[in-house]
């Protein structure tokens, strides 16, 4: 399994480092209009990438996902002759850690990690420590199809331009989910949820922060309280930090004492509210999966009762990426391999509540027709909410916001 | 027979030491294996602790680390939770441990105690903890059990979930619990190797013999010559209990959690530099550790000077006036039901975590308050063992290997004892206890560091070493008491028939001791798949075990594909007791006096 890869791999090494050095080049190079697939550039690194090991880390917690991943890496393996091995890891800070001990040791080639599914703060780390290659993204044939008008996020990782260095892999936006049988009027605001709450003691919860999920609702409840959301979209050193958060804070105050378990434990897991939604330990619970309630239902987790619904005035959406660090030893398989992952096959099936349900990062008329066509037809499950219902997504604010409230939090409230 | 004399001297303390050969390497090889690591692995934590990181820029020396880590909200109660947790878990786990042992050890009920040992020893600590949760929360069995049986009483009990339950609560008592359930069973096994080696039963007889009780007998003749022998263990408990990762991580609080949780959480967080706070965590862990078990000596130093008088005194029954009190708790009768209780609790809990755990992973649909399924399925064991298919292959590769080779050493280092006629000092096996003292946290970034430097990390070797450093010590700990305890004659009969040392070794003491062997690989092969922090740092993501699987799925929904993951991580320990148990029965069927 691993060990005569391993060797192999290292035999390789010589001649992958020098090769590895061109497309880094080549990458630079691209600064003209975004390639094809009959690009020589592109021909270049399929040819390279042939019979290269791709370890792919990324988060391991679902069985819809390690599925389609398994399934994306059957279709390299026949299409382009890659080998994909799927590293399933608990967080992607765990695989940033893993890089950084690898840059401490001096390892500037040869790194364990070759892609790594990434967004927000993790990338804006490695990002900021130099912990990514060069810009790639412009080389793969299927970017041309991505949605970087309509969906600025997919260049924009919260509100740190990517600048080509992950390649866009899905779109993400928080929806709240109820029991209809238990709960038929769900709070549709941030302060009716207050209201909500003391009304039925016991019945929310939120993850703890720094849990993604728990943040994201940290973030979701300030833009409703703030008075000027603008600020958000700035690095939080710019703005005065206690003023703009004092109101949720405040409002944090009052909600703890009615959130499940009094305030006193939280779930350490976004995914965990599933559960204890099934199991009526809370009534309202919340995702950053569109699908996730209907893929729920079909799959036994849920009651075909539950429905989800998005606030007044938006919820927060963003984009979730691929990343390759700058020290990856298939550089070009892992281009070829995020690449696939763009494509309209692997996009639609992604797409499929069965599936997985993970919204696409592609715009449909920049889609062939025949492809157009699918995922206009494409059914999206019983619970699952249209385009025009999930109504204008809200921007994520800046990564240091993230940052300073996750601390804040636990100065507060977590110790 | 040509046999010249010489060979046929059947004293082996007396041979020379160039006929030790190659022998003689082993004990200092197995030293190296170990203590090199662990030393290095510290090197590398604690010079972040200061400062000195190049990668993040760290290049001079400041205590920013510490400033920042004391300036940490929530660090004093991180550390009363690990503390009091840890201590109380371990005083909890001896006072049952030690309960048990007297009230039953040499009585014929004690056999279904000594069963018990091996499958509750064999299941890993993160599957534990997880059917624990579930017996544990406010939708858990337990509360669907008093809903159910309120219902037969015509009465409606917990209607919808309670509010409150006692699952990663504030004051650490559910954590407090799972580290008991796993350590209760350790203490027991460690005890009843000791009580072997005191012959506890002819000084039981002897005393009896002179009038004592049999709770006077015991706490005043065997048991102050058990402790010494249960000490070490007993400290290695405390510090896992202090420090333990991944049972806190399911079953302890959050706000704040536990120490070493947090520092895990440092060395994850996406903000590189709270790696430096990261490593002064792990060196206050640590210190933490050290303190602890620190405290603990000096309590068994008060305890043994205040109970002299009462150990001396002659009497025959447990009363005394100053010894009362101290002593009296904790052997006294009600000690001993609490012992029974106590154990029975463990026993029970660990079954019954294990049952919800297995059930779950055949569940369509178990809602509140359902006590069972209302629809169960295959689909989940299908599409898990596709998923497991390779994790459960490294697993078993790594845990087999990993105990072969300590088996291996094992066996070198007690051969080289015989034959250089000599004896470990107490001192060799603090040694050999290291890194089971020092917490892993503390030193894993650093061996993770120097792994990468040597580019060995996420090599299947390194992984198999890293787990090593904790499989050797338990398999010695099982391994040489049997080993010691042979009668030492079998050895000298054949060498006075003309044996050779390595034919004594090959076809006298292996075969009489194949029972134990096996057991101590068994032993070996369950510590190794419970491992999770060294098959994170070392097998740097590229191998996948149960146990990283299964407190991987911990962060998401599906309480199904964890019963299918945890059902399968507990399969393998245990079944590698089935075979230790299974095979010498095979190989001695004709030879039943062996077997």
């Amino acid at each position: 399994m691993g060990l005569p890869l391993r060797i192999l791999a290292r035999l390789l090494a010589g001649a992958l480092a020098l090769s590895v050095c061109s497309v880094a080049g080549l990458a630079q190079q691209a600064d003209g209009p975004v390639a094809g697939p009959e690009d020589p550039r592109w021909q270049a690194v399929l040819d390279e990438a042939r019979g290269q090991t791709v370890y792919f880390n990324g988060w391991g917690g679902s069985d819809r996902i390690n599925d389609y991943v398994a399934w994306a890496a059957g279709r390299v393996a026949d299409l382009y002759g890659i080998e994909v091995v799927h590293v399933r890891v608990g967080d992607a800070a765990e695989v940033v850690s893993r890089v950084l001990a690898e840059r401490t040791a001096g390892r500037a080639e040869g790194g364990s990690v070759d892609l790594v599914w990434i967004n927000g703060e993790n990338f804006a780390a490695m990002k900021e420590n130099g912990l990514l290659g060069a810009p790639f993204t412009d080389l793969l044939p299927n970017f041309r199809f991505v949605d970087t008008a309509a969906r600025p996020t997919t260049v924009v990782d919260f509100g740190v331009p990517t600048d080509g260095l992950e390649s866009p892999w899905g779109m993400a936006q928080l929806v709240f989910l109820y029991d209809t049988a238990r709960t038929p009027d769900p709070p549709r605001s941030i302060p009716a949820l207050l209201d909500w709450a003391a009304a039925h003691p016991g019945r929310f919860a939120y993850p703890q922060p720094p849990d993604f999920h728990g943040s994201t609702f940290l973030k979701q409840a300030l833009i409703a309280l703030v008075d000027d959301p603008a600020v958000l979209q700035h690095p939080v050193e710019e703005a005065d930090f206690a003023a703009v958060t004092a109101p949720l804070w405040a409002y944090l105050d009052a909600l703890h004492p009615n959130l499940w378990r009094g305030g006193t434990a939280f779930p350490q897991a976004g995914p965990q509210l599933i559960g204890l939604l099934d199991d009526g330990e809370i009534d309202i619970a919340f995702n950053f999966n569109p699908s996730e309630a209907s893929a729920a239902i079909a799959n036994g987790q849920l009651p075909d009762t539950v429905r989800t619904y998005v606030l007044e005035g938006g919820t927060i959406a963003n984009t979730h990426f691929l990343a390759i660090p700058f020290n990856a030893s298939a550089r070009a398989g892992a281009m070829v391999f995020a690449d696939f992952l763009l494509s309209p096959e692997a996009q639609l099936r992604k797409m499929d509540p069965e599936i997985w349900g993970d919204p696409t990062v592609l715009a449909y008329d920049r889609l062939p027709e025949d492809w157009r066509a699918r995922f206009e037809a494409l059914p999206l499950g019983i619970a699952t909410l249209s385009a025009d219902e999930l109504g204008t997504p809200l921007m994520e604010p800046h990564p240091s916001w993230m940052t300073a409230l996750e601390a804040e939090w636990q100065r507060r409230y977590g110790s | 027979m040509a046999t010249p004399l010489r060979e046929l001297t059947p004293d082996t303390t007396t041979a020379p030491p160039a006929r030790r050969g190659w022998l003689a390497v082993v004990p200092w090889a197995t030293l190296a294996v170990f203590l090199g690591p662990v030393v290095l692995g510290l090197i590398g934590t604690v010079l972040p602790a200061f400062g000195y990181l190049p990668a993040l820029g760290g290049n001079g020396l400041s205590l920013d680390a510490w400033e920042r880590l004391a300036a940490t909200p929530g660090l004093a109660g991180s550390l009363r939770l690990s503390a009091v947790s840890g201590l109380a878990a371990t005083a909890l786990s001896l006072i049952i441990a030690l309960g048990v042992l007297a009230a039953g050890h040499g009585t014929r009920p004690f056999a279904w105690v000594e069963r018990l040992l091996a499958p509750l020893l064999a299941i890993p600590h993160a599957a534990m903890a997880l059917g624990l949760a579930f017996l544990l929360a406010a939708s858990g069995w337990g509360v669907r059990l008093l809903h159910g049986l309120g219902g037969l009483a015509g009465l409606e009990v917990f209607a919808s979930p309670p509010l409150y339950a006692p699952l990663q609560d504030a004051d650490g008592i559910a954590l407090i619990l799972g580290l008991v359930v796993k350590e209760t069973p350790f203490l027991v096994l460690m005890g009843l190797a000791g009580l072997g080696q005191v012959d506890a039963a002819r000084l039981l007889a002897a005393a009896r013999a002179l009038g004592y009780g049999r709770i006077a007998a015991w706490a005043k003749v065997v048991l102050p010559q058990l402790y010494p022998l249960i000490r070490l263990p007993l400290y290695a408990v405390l510090a896992f209990s202090v420090s333990v990762v991944d049972v806190a991580l399911i079953l302890g609080p959050g706000t704040p959690p536990p120490l070493a949780v947090q520092i895990l959480r440092w060395f994850n967080d996406p903000d590189l530099s709270l790696r430096f706070v990261a490593s002064a965590g792990a060196c206050l862990q640590l210190a933490l550790v050290v303190a602890l078990v620190g405290l603990w000596r000096l309590a068994e130093l008060a305890v043994a000077r205040l109970s002299h008088p009462w150990l001396t005194n002659g009497r025959r029954g447990t009363a005394g006036p100053l010894a009362g009190p101290l002593i009296g708790p904790l052997i006294g009768s009600w000690a001993r039901a609490a012992g029974v209780v106590g154990w029975a609790a463990v026993a029970g809990t660990s079954a019954a975590a294990m049952l919800a755990v297995a059930i779950w992973s055949v569940a369509w649909r178990w809602r509140f308050p359902d006590l069972l399924p209302s629809a169960v399925t295959l689909d989940t064991w299908a599409r898990g063992l596709a998923l497991l298919a390779e994790p459960l292959a490294i697993t078993v590769l790594v845990a087999a290997l990993a105990s072969a080779v300590a088996v291996a050493l094992t066996l070198g280092c007690l051969e080289y004892e015989d034959r250089a006629g000599i004896r470990p000092s107490t001192r060799a096996l603090w040694l050999l206890y290291t890194p089971l003292l020092v917490p892993q946290i503390a030193f894993l970034f650093g061996i993770q560091v120097l792994l990468v430097l040597l580019r060995l990390d996420g090599t299947l070797a390194a992984l198999v070493w890293s787990h090593l450093l904790f499989v050797l010590p338990y398999v010695f700990l099982t391994l040489a008491d049997p080993w010691r305890a042979l009668d030492r004659r079998y050895a000298r009969a054949a060498l006075c028939l003309g044996a050779r040392p390595r034919a004594v070794f090959w076809r006298i003491k292996l075969p009489m001791l194949l029972r134990p062997i096996l057991f101590a690989a068994a032993v070996g092969v369950a510590v190794s798949v419970a491992q999770y922090l060294p098959t994170l740092f070392a097998g740097a993501g590229r191998y996948a075990t149960l146990t990283t699987e299964a407190v991987g799925q911990a962060s998401g929904a599906d309480r199904r594909t964890i019963g299918v993951t945890a059902v399968a991580q507990m399969a393998v320990p245990l079944l590698g007791f089935a075979l230790a148990l299974a095979i010498p029965a095979l190989a001695f069927r004709r030879r039943r006096g062996v077997a």
